[in-house]
């Protein structure tokens, strides 16, 4: 079996018993990189000098009996929205483009102190504005399954990356979706943990009441392991969590021998029938089906605001973006554009220069958002379209808690549909936001999910996923129930959903970046 | 309630917005963006008078007030460090375009 399409679990006892080295593990992945990112395109940079040189180190340490971690040696890609030293870090925008990070990410800082080469770093919408990835400017990232379809998003690199065995594991982050809706349509895993429960120190901001870091693996197991990794408490975020990570890893070891008896499983009304596709619907009601089967007490539960989830969503994040995305400035950092001559006629201004520089370094949907932030904000629509949203926002959280006292966790289809076709989207809006139905009230609560893959829907064959969601700090039920369906369906298919993808074509398209 | 015309967005109100946002759009963009925001205002408008007014507002996922640090010095950038991506440099300091226009 080759190195990059074994679980992280299998590399990480390969490692342990000898049988291979970080050093042998990372030059296997970077290989497949070389081999598929031509077509693939999920990565904006890769650091094969940095990789190799932290994998020797592992190995070393190894060799000396002291490893820092269950994953210590084991490669792992992080999506560009995260800051790393020495390495660049775009966002996805050509606002950033070659903006080398003077510091790391806590998440970053975690990984390197757990010991993992960073392969590189994974292609995402600019500033993670999106659902497909189209919206880089660097290129799409293109779907594992079909290269004409879309792979998600914004997190679409780090999904496809890990689907196409580029890397065993990935970092996303999720503001309404976007690692999540990526792990359903490449038939991956993909969690967005507690608001609060993974640092969000030294990830570029786009909403910062929404924005979560998490893993992105082929397994639960995976997942959890890397989870415990990346999560706690950090001084350098005030919204993060001074309370101990669950046992995440223990409640994924315990969800796979298939058994969830007692578990109190509520099915969402709302996020469910219209709008969703009759595969992706027949998928996710054999899952429940499935884990009826094990045991599990499924209730039906009404969250009633949830419909109105994605209207408020669409309010409060383009009015905390427009604020955010201030910080590009072309004064201490980026892109900067200079116009001959000033609105004035004169010598172009600081505020010429700014204006210039952001109509150049941004694109078409980061300017969507920003406009629409500034006139959520602006006096006389603040109190109806800001002030108005952050009140249902509060009637979706007791949706969630009125639920929550009839179920132990609440599960969905993670997307409304399978991946579709690259550009079908790209210039309408509104149909590209509905991919987030289903996610987004869980960043609106700050409530922990994870994307399971659920079979392939009969119309494509392309994969769909299902939503496990949680009350806030109870990540562990989600990787409990996670694990338990994915061992049910791996009984159903003898196999994981992504042997059934098809191979990749070979460097077909020339070297990548 | 009433229909569209309340939320629909003028090609000049996007204007004026661009500029509060520090954005030049070209007249291209401006064509463009108008509707798309117009119909995208038309759908999320649906959420007012969802809540009454003795719903509290959530600005945050989590109910976390004052979270303080110790006042201590820790080490943090150099200014080399920090000076590192900047677009020009002067002296170490960041340099800038003229802040004021001519007759100010």
């Amino acid at each position: 079996m080759s190195a990059e399409t074994r679980t992280a679990v299998e590399l990480a006892g390969a490692l342990a018993s000898g049988e291979t080295t970080s050093v042998e593990v990372t030059q296997a992945h970077l290989d497949r990189i070389a081999e598929v990112d031509g077509a693939v395109h999920a990565f904006l940079h890769v650091d094969a000098e940095g990789a190799l040189r932290d994998a020797a180190a592992s190995d070393a340490r190894r060799a000396a009996g002291q490893t820092w971690s269950a994953l210590d040696g084991l490669p792992i890609a992080v999506k560009d929205v995260l800051a790393t030293r020495g390495l660049p870090t775009t966002c996805g925008s050509r606002i950033l483009e070659g903006w080398v990070p003077p510091y790391d990410a806590t998440v970053v800082a975690r990984l390197r102190g757990a010991g993992l080469p960073i392969l590189g770093k994974t292609n995402m919408d600019e500033f993670a504005m999106g659902s497909s990835t189209e919206h880089s400017a660097y290129g799409p990232t293109r779907n594992p399954w079909d290269l004409d379809r879309i792979p998600g998003g914004s997190g679409g690199g780090s999904a496809a990356a890990v689907a196409a065995y580029e890397t065993p594991l990935a970092i996303g982050t999720d503001t309404g979706g976007s690692i999540r809706q990526p792990g359903a349509v490449t038939g991956t895993v993909g969690v967005k943990p507690t608001y609060g429960g993974v640092s969000r120190y030294g990830l570029v901001a786009l909403a910062n009441s929404l924005d979560q870091a998490g893993p992105v693996t082929r397994t639960v197991l995976d997942a959890a392991l890397l989870h415990e990794v990346i999560g706690g408490h950090d001084p350098l975020d005030s919204t993060s969590i001074d309370q101990p990570v669950p046992a995440l890893v223990e409640a994924a070891r315990r969800g796979a021998d298939g058994d969830l008896t007692g578990v109190r499983i509520g099915v969402v009304t709302e996020l469910g029938g219209e709008g969703y596709q009759a595969g992706v619907l027949a998928r996710f009601e054999e899952s429940v089906e499935l884990m009826t089967k094990a045991g599990a007490e499924v209730v039906e539960v009404s969250c009633p605001h949830f419909v109105h989830a994605l209207a408020t969503y669409y309010l409060i994040l383009p009015a905390e973006a427009s604020s955010n995305l201030a910080r590009f400035d072309a004064m201490r950092y980026g892109l900067r554009v200079t116009p001959e001559a000033g609105a004035d006629g004169g010598q172009p201004s600081a505020e010429d220069v700014m204006r210039a520089t952001r109509e150049a370094g941004f694109g078409d949907e980061v300017k969507r958002r920003i406009i629409l932030g500034t006139y959520a904000l602006s006096s006389g629509y603040y109190d109806a379209y800001y002030g108005q949203a952050q009140k249902v926002r509060t009637l979706v959280t007791r949706d969630f808690e009125a639920a929550f006292e009839r179920a132990d966790v609440l599960v969905s289809p993670t997307a409304p549909t399978t991946a579709f076709k690259l550009g079908e989207k790209v210039d309408d809006p509104l149909a590209m936001y509905l991919n987030d139905l289903a996610t987004i009230p869980a960043n609106l609560s700050g409530v922990p999910g994870i994307s399971v893959p659920s079979g392939l829907a009969d119309e494509d064959g392309l994969p769909a996923g299902v939503q496990i969601l949680a009350p806030a700090m109870a990540d562990d039920r989600v990787y409990r129930v996670g694990a338990a369906l994915e061992a049910l369906l791996a009984q159903e298919w003898g196999d994981a959903l992504l042997a059934q993808a098809p191979p990749l074509p070979p460097a077909a398209e020339g070297a990548h970046r | 309630m009433p229909e569209s015309p309340q939320h629909a967005i003028t090609r000049e109100e996007v204007a004026h917005l661009a500029d509060l946002a520090r954005i030049d759009l070209s007249d291209a963009e401006l064509d463009h963006l108008a509707p798309q925001l117009s119909v995208i205002l038309e759908s999320i408008a649906s959420i007012q008078g969802v809540a009454g007014d003795d719903v509290p507002p959530t600005s945050h996922a989590l109910p976390l007030t004052n979270v303080y640090r110790d006042d201590v010095v820790r080490p943090g950038l150099t200014a080399e460090e920090a000076l590192a991506g900047a677009p020009e440099v002067e002296q170490q300091r960041f340099k800038v375009p003229r802040i004021l226009g001519d007759e100010q």
